[in-house]
């Protein structure tokens, strides 16, 4: 074939008809959801690279019965949020908690575990916190005093580990950093952990689900302790994060996550996960 | 773009700068040091040889994994735990400090060996004959001459630890890229911040870059003059 002109017309014009078929392409497209991997037992990584947890099997339940087809990714927590608002990712299960300074950013669905956060110390370090057993509702402003100056006394001068930009390092630098204690603030879960192994930190905070996975590893060695947290700056329990504006999408998996409640399909989900009960009745 | 959000930002990651500047002064300070020890070394042949096996391993690998072999590789160690460095060691701005002076020193050994293989032998044997001590000669022939020499890529050096500083952010210590990347998590406007703290990196490089060229010209004013007339 000889090189013309015209070759390169009709080789113009067929790419340009290529590029307006796409969107029409994209229309059953995957919707891509993106997860931490490094969350137990919310959503882990197994050595292979597939991720496998509470969150992937519970999005493979919501897409099932909202009818979409997804893929699940792994990305790092620093940036997910930013992602899903940017459009990179359609959502996020990462056991995000719906807080009001969340919600100017992106949308979510109906909330799927209630949430709760409390510490965990190293058995060898002798430290107990009071008030351990006890649930502490912040919109509650007395209780909420009582009990984070009487952690604030036990912990004062000592350094406590947190995952960066969490309602727990939200809890800790406005309740607990102006009362003399040390917050040091980690990107990613598990480095917390191991520092808290290694000695660096006196106490960890995660929320009481990661805690107890990391506990169910570590009975020996840790504990949790403290009263647990939750309300008021700690939001109003995990949700799936979708884009802003995206209300389709978030009333697709509210609807499929309240048939879940209904029939008993969540409850049975969080057994198999955390061996107790953490999600509301919706 | 919203200005008075960047302004906001910019205030809040210069309160890292100290941080950034302490480590990138006190590392560049103890990298000298540590690579003029090592070129000391490579006058005897074992010396030679531990001198090459440090470069080899500090320079072939990823200053971030050096960062997580010292922060969380040698922590895992019951025995360091429990040893005289571990006061030091539980500290991440420790670690961190220790593991750019290791790295520093091993790119500027290189770079100062370059210089003083540069020297003419001519200059050293001309002390020589004027009675020098080998002291006297390093001190006054020897090390001024590789080091104009040395200039030129030593600021480069300068400049990449700079920042190579933020990588310390990994390890918890908030300097300006640590501060940039919780700022970023908390408020999800990347763009901004991420300018904010780009330009006061700049800014710095650009300090770096005058003054070595003023140092250069003020040692060696000749190359200058002959290249302006």
């Amino acid at each position: 074939m000889t090189i013309t002109r015209s070759t390169f017309l009709r080789a113009g014009i067929a790419a340009a008809a290529l590029l307006s078929a796409g969107p029409v392409l994209a229309e059953g497209k995957k919707l891509v959801f993106v997860t931490e991997g490094a969350f137990p037992p919310f959503n882990m990584t197994k050595p292979d690279g597939t991720l496998y947890g509470f969150e992937p099997d519970l999005l493979a339940e919501v897409a099932k019965r909202a009818g979409f087809d997804y893929e699940l990714k792994a990305q790092a927590w620093d940036g997910m949020i930013q992602g899903v608002a940017d459009g990179k990712f359609d959502g996020a299960v990462d056991a995000v908690t719906i807080t009001a300074k969340r919600l100017e950013v992106v949308d979510f669905s109906a909330p799927y575990t209630t949430g709760g956060s409390t510490f965990a110390v190293a058995k060898d370090s002798g430290l107990t916190l009071p008030g351990t057993g006890t649930a502490v509702d912040l919109g509650d402003a007395a209780a909420t005093e009582a009990s984070v100056s009487a952690i604030a006394e036990a912990l004062k001068g000592k350094t406590v580990g947190v995952q960066v930009s969490t309602i727990q390092s939200d809890f800790l630098n406005t309740y607990l950093a102006p009362r003399g204690v040390t917050i040091r603030t980690y990107p990613n879960g598990p480095d917390v952990y191991q520092d808290l192994m290694n000695g660096r930190l006196d106490a960890a905070m995660s929320s009481i689900t990661n805690i107890s996975a990391f506990l169910k590893k570590n009975k020996d060695t840790a504990e949790a302790t403290g009263a647990s947290f939750k309300g008021g700056i700690m939001g109003a329990g995990v949700g799936i994060v979708v884009q802003k504006g995206n209300k389709e999408l978030a009333d697709k998996m509210s609807a499929a996550l309240k048939s879940m409640s209904d029939d008993g399909t969540l409850e049975a989900l969080s057994m198999k996960w955390f061996e107790m009960n953490v999600t509301p009745k919706l | 773009m919203d200005l008075s959000f960047i302004g906001t930002m910019f205030l809040r990651i210069l309160g890292g700068l100290p941080l950034t500047l302490n480590l990138w002064g006190l590392s560049l300070l103890g990298g000298a040091i540590l690579a003029l020890g090592l070129n000391l070394l490579r006058t005897t042949r074992v010396g030679d040889k531990v001198a090459s096996a440090y470069v080899f391993v500090f320079r072939g690998t990823p200053l971030l994994i050096q960062i997580f072999m010292i922060y969380f590789g040698l922590a895992g160690f019951g025995f360091i735990r429990h040893s005289v460095l571990w006061p030091f060691l539980r500290e991440p701005y420790w670690c961190g400090l220790l593991a750019l002076v290791l790295n520093d020193a091993a790119y500027t050994s290189e770079i100062l060996r370059g210089g003083l293989r540069a020297v003419p032998r001519g200059a050293v044997e001309a002390g020589r004959v004027s009675g020098m001590s080998r002291f006297t000669i390093l001190r006054r022939i020897t090390l001024p001459l590789a080091i104009r020499q040395a200039l030129p890529a030593y600021s480069s050096e300068v400049i990449s630890m700079l920042k190579a500083t933020a990588l310390v952010s990994t390890i918890t210590l908030m300097d300006m890229t640590g501060i940039a990347r919780a700022a970023i998590s908390e408020t999800w406007r990347a763009v901004e911040i991420l300018l904010s703290a780009a330009a006061i990196y700049l800014a710095l490089s650009l300090i770096v870059t005058q003054l070595s060229v003023w140092i250069e010209r003020r040692l060696s004013p000749w190359q200058f003059q002959r290249t302006n007339r």
